[in-house]
């Protein structure tokens, strides 16, 4: 594992890109074929099944150390990673073994469903095995989850240059749901397996916030606009019959909405198509806390499927009959979507309607009115744009309604996790309900470092009770909270949830007498 | 025989304080780290190394007497005695004898010896008082040849890579165990509030390997592929970035976490303390074989309440004494 470990310590010292950069090409120029697969893998998110439960990791480490439970709860507050935490408490070993990446991916596997007691023999004697910088990284494998800093871009480009492939090629090539198991690396990167991967998706077609006023972009006449509406954004495959829907993060959630199959059922040809799962009740968009309802759930109620029936608004066609269309203008692949969806006349999915203005002064009505049909603004696309792999600056732009925002209370702070365990970065928000304080919303971001030190000294000077990793802070420190949507919701005391809520701004010139009421915020709700 | 008080850690019978933030006329100093010797004393009582450092960072002019460790002296009846911290040059625990009583306040500590300071020696005593910076147990620091290794190792890296090796570490106490670890890797600039505390540690008769002052302002093209030490203040400052091919890397007992090194966002971060780790403030509590202990600054409740759970009764103290080793408190010296 030592050419893996020093990756991860390259990756996790630098924050420059091209250091980062060369770190990866020196560990596949290093690493044997199964093992820059692994990597891949795990770095891209397809993670084996966890074989070892967290809770069984914690209990082991407490049973080797012999500290008290609370003691653990404390130092992984101050860590804000489990894998580490474990990895730092456990005594020095007592022997080193030099293992590949891969053989202790198939050690992880061969013992995913063997007894307890087997797994505890097999993780306690690698513990042992292994330096504090390997056995977090063994952690974070049984845990079969590995996020490090550097970004799917990244990752894609750094790989680009080293098969000298183009970087939209390898996005496709990599995308998808293989098993590092079966695979190979080199053949996978030069993209030998697209064409029998029927479930393959591509990389989405990604858009900038508008920089300037509209208006700079030149006639209205070249581009076209439609709404941009707040759901999960996906791929809709068809390909001989096989039928896949990948959410933009890369994930495959077919089974969650099954109207959407079933209406792929009954449609004609070979496609792939991109466009937004919204829940949607009698021909109105509904707000996005209806949809939540939906998402990471095991099986589909029929219930639900009643109280929260979900249609697709399609935006694009990238693939028909076996042709990649991206390269074809926008303006020629909507008149084939047109085209697609007219042949096969279905409420479940349908066109996402183009908005029409003659002028760009009408168009900035229409954007300023997006919120009643519950859409977060409008989406600008040059009519004689490519679908391009990712973000793209010029042919795309999102054109945002300005977000809503309230003035809120700071009363809990934790620590985070990551980078920012040192510090209080993450904060619990209150309003007002009469004379109570009720809890709104959470944020992590929108502060700079150095507020961030700031508020984390308050913190500690100011600390009324403490509840494990989480501080009661004497409610004096008012946030000005932008959010894109409102609803209600039992996550929080005041019975409403922010969508996306973010820290706009410090409002150092308010106090907690200042701060929004309960009653004003709930006429926001549409 | 203690009492903590908005001023420092008082001594009654003796009318004297330990290491006091606001003026008094008479304090006992444990080190000279700004946190712990305050200006504004009427007399400053301290170890014979820790006068110089005194005289430079408060004033020439102070009235300062200098003791050797384990010379007692007597201050209204109470004997007070220094005894080696091992935290850096001339810090000194404070024992305190009154009526057969024993109290020792540690003032800042190491168990592990860095080779610079005089090594830590446990005192026994019936009170202790004790920090816990680093009171938690993921805080365990690797041996200090396997520290000086792994700097060593990294200056190399840097070397073959064609960069500059630049270690951001306290002034007082850290450079100087930097310098002692890597100076046979090439030649070491320092920076000049480091090299005015280098000459602190020659005057006291302690030999420092040769090193070069860093003029930072003139020639700055000098330090390309060198080894250069910086104080943590001038971590955010542009001269960092000044430096030709620099890769940076911070030595503090908080770059344990890797959350920390990346919040930092340094091209390196080594584990060097010159405070003790989890197992080494145990070993000083059980040294000390103390009935009862005082817990001063950095994980006080969790220090003291792992101690109660031990059989140890402890609680802890507010004071104000901070922490050197945090770059995020540093202020220019």
């Amino acid at each position: 594992m030592k050419e893996f470990a020093t990756l991860i310590n390259a990756l996790d010292s630098s924050n420059k890109t091209n250091s980062k950069k060369e770190a990866i090409l020196d560990f596949l120029d290093q690493a044997s074929e199964k093992d820059k697969l692994w990597f891949l893998a795990l770095m891209t998110g397809k993670r084996p099944k966890r074989s070892i439960a967290v809770k069984d990791l914690k209990e082991w480490t407490l049973e080797i150390t012999g500290i008290p439970e609370w003691l653990f709860v404390e130092c992984y507050a101050a860590v804000g990673d489990l894998a580490e935490t474990l990895s730092l408490l456990l005594p020095p070993p007592s022997q080193l073994i030099e293992k590949s990446l891969s053989d202790w991916m198939a050690e992880i596997a061969a013992v995913q469903d063997a007894p307890v007691a087997d797994k505890k023999a097999f993780v306690v004697r690698s513990w042992n095995a292994l330096t504090t910088v390997e056995r977090f990284i063994f952690n974070k494998l049984l845990g079969g989850s590995f996020r490090l800093g550097i970004s799917a871009k990244g990752l894609i480009n750094t790989i680009a240059h080293y098969s000298g492939n183009d970087a939209s090629a390898v996005a496709h090539s990599i995308m998808g749901e293989w098993n590092p198991h079966e695979f190979e690396f080199e053949k996978l990167i030069h993209g030998a397996y697209s064409d029998t991967n029927l479930s393959k998706p591509y990389p989405f077609c990604l858009a900038y916030p508008i920089e300037n006023e509209p208006e700079k972009l030149g006639p209205i006449t070249e581009w076209q606009a439609e709404y941009k509406w707040d759901g999960i954004r996906g791929q809709f495959i068809k390909r001989s019959d096989d039928i896949h829907i990948w959410s933009r993060g890369e994930e495959l959630v077919t089974p969650q909405f099954p109207e959407i199959s079933e209406a792929l059922q009954q449609w004609k040809g070979n496609f792939v198509l991109d466009g937004e799962i919204l829940a949607v009740k009698d021909g109105r968009v509904l707000n996005f806390s209806e949809l939540q309802k939906r998402i990471n759930r095991k099986t589909i109620p029929k219930s639900l499927r009643e109280e929260v029936p979900i249609a697709v608004y399609l935006y694009d066609i990238v693939e028909l009959e076996g042709v990649d269309l991206r390269n074809q203008p926008l303006a020629y692949r909507r008149a084939q979507l047109e085209k697609l969806v007219a042949a096969n006349a279905d409420s479940a999915l349908q066109l996402s309607p183009l908005v029409h203005a003659s002028d760009w002064q009408s168009l900035y009505s229409i954007q300023a009115a997006s919120r009643e049909v519950n859409s977060e603004g409008l989406m600008l696309k040059k009519k004689d744009s490519a679908y391009h792999a990712g973000r793209k600056k010029g042919d795309w732009w999102k054109w945002k309604v300005n977000p809503m925002s309230i003035d809120a209370v700071l009363i809990y702070a934790q620590k985070g996790s990551g980078r920012r365990s040192a510090h209080y970065t993450d904060y619990t928000f209150a309003i007002k309900d009469g004379d109570k304080l009720v809890t709104i919303a959470k944020a992590y971001s929108g502060l700079t470092d150095k507020e961030i030190l700031e508020v984390s000294r308050f913190v500690k000077q100011n600390s009324l009770e403490k509840f494990g990793p989480v501080r009661t802070v004497k409610p004096d420190l008012v946030f000005e909270i932008a959010f894109e949507g409102i609803g209600y919701s039992k996550r929080h005391k005041s019975g409403v949830a922010l969508r996306f809520p973010r820290i706009l701004r410090w409002r150092k010139d308010k106090t907690a007498a200042d701060i929004d009421t309960l009653e004003d915020i709930k006429k926001l709700i549409q | 025989m203690i009492r903590f008080t908005s001023k420092g850690i008082y001594c009654v019978p003796g009318k004297f304080y330990l290491d006091p933030w606001k003026p008094v006329d008479l304090a006992v100093i444990s080190h000279g780290h700004a946190d712990h010797a305050h200006w504004g004393m009427k007399k400053y009582l301290c170890h014979h190394f820790t006068v110089n450092i005194l005289r430079s960072r408060i004033g020439p002019d102070i009235h300062v007497q200098g003791i050797a460790y384990n010379e007692a002296v007597l201050i209204n009846g109470v004997k007070v005695s220094l005894h080696p911290a091992g935290h850096i040059i001339g810090s000194a625990q404070i024992r305190l004898e009154y009526k057969g009583k024993v109290v020792v306040f540690t003032g800042d500590y190491k168990i592990q010896d860095d080779g610079l300071s005089t090594a830590f020696e446990p005192i026994k005593c019936h009170e202790l008082i004790t920090e816990s910076t680093f009171g938690l147990p993921i805080y365990r620091w690797e041996s200090i040849a396997m520290q000086n290794e792994r700097l060593q190792a990294w200056i190399k890296d840097n070397q073959s890579n064609k960069k500059t090796s630049v270690f951001i570490g306290y002034s007082l106490g850290k450079s100087q165990r930097i310098l002692n670890a890597v100076h046979e890797m090439g030649p070491v600039y320092v920076h000049y509030s480091i090299a005015k505390l280098n000459e602190a540690y020659s005057q006291a008769g302690i030999k420092l390997p040769p090193y070069r002052v860093a003029d930072l302002k003139s020639d700055i093209k000098v330090l390309d592929n060198q080894i250069v030490l910086l104080p943590p203040a001038l971590l955010d400052s542009q001269l960092l970035q000044k430096i030709p091919h620099s890769a940076h890397a911070i030595c503090s007992g908080w770059m344990q976490i890797r959350g920390a090194r990346r919040w930092r966002s340094a091209d390196a971060g080594f584990a060097i303390s010159d405070h003790a780790d989890w197992q080494g403030l145990l070993q000083a509590v059980r040294g000390s074989a103390a009935e009862k202990v005082y817990v001063t600054h950095g994980q006080t409740a969790t220090f003291a309440k792992y101690l109660n759970e031990i059989g140890i009764e402890a609680e802890e103290v507010k004071t104000q004494y901070g922490d050197e080793e945090d770059p995020q408190t540093q202020t220019t010296e």
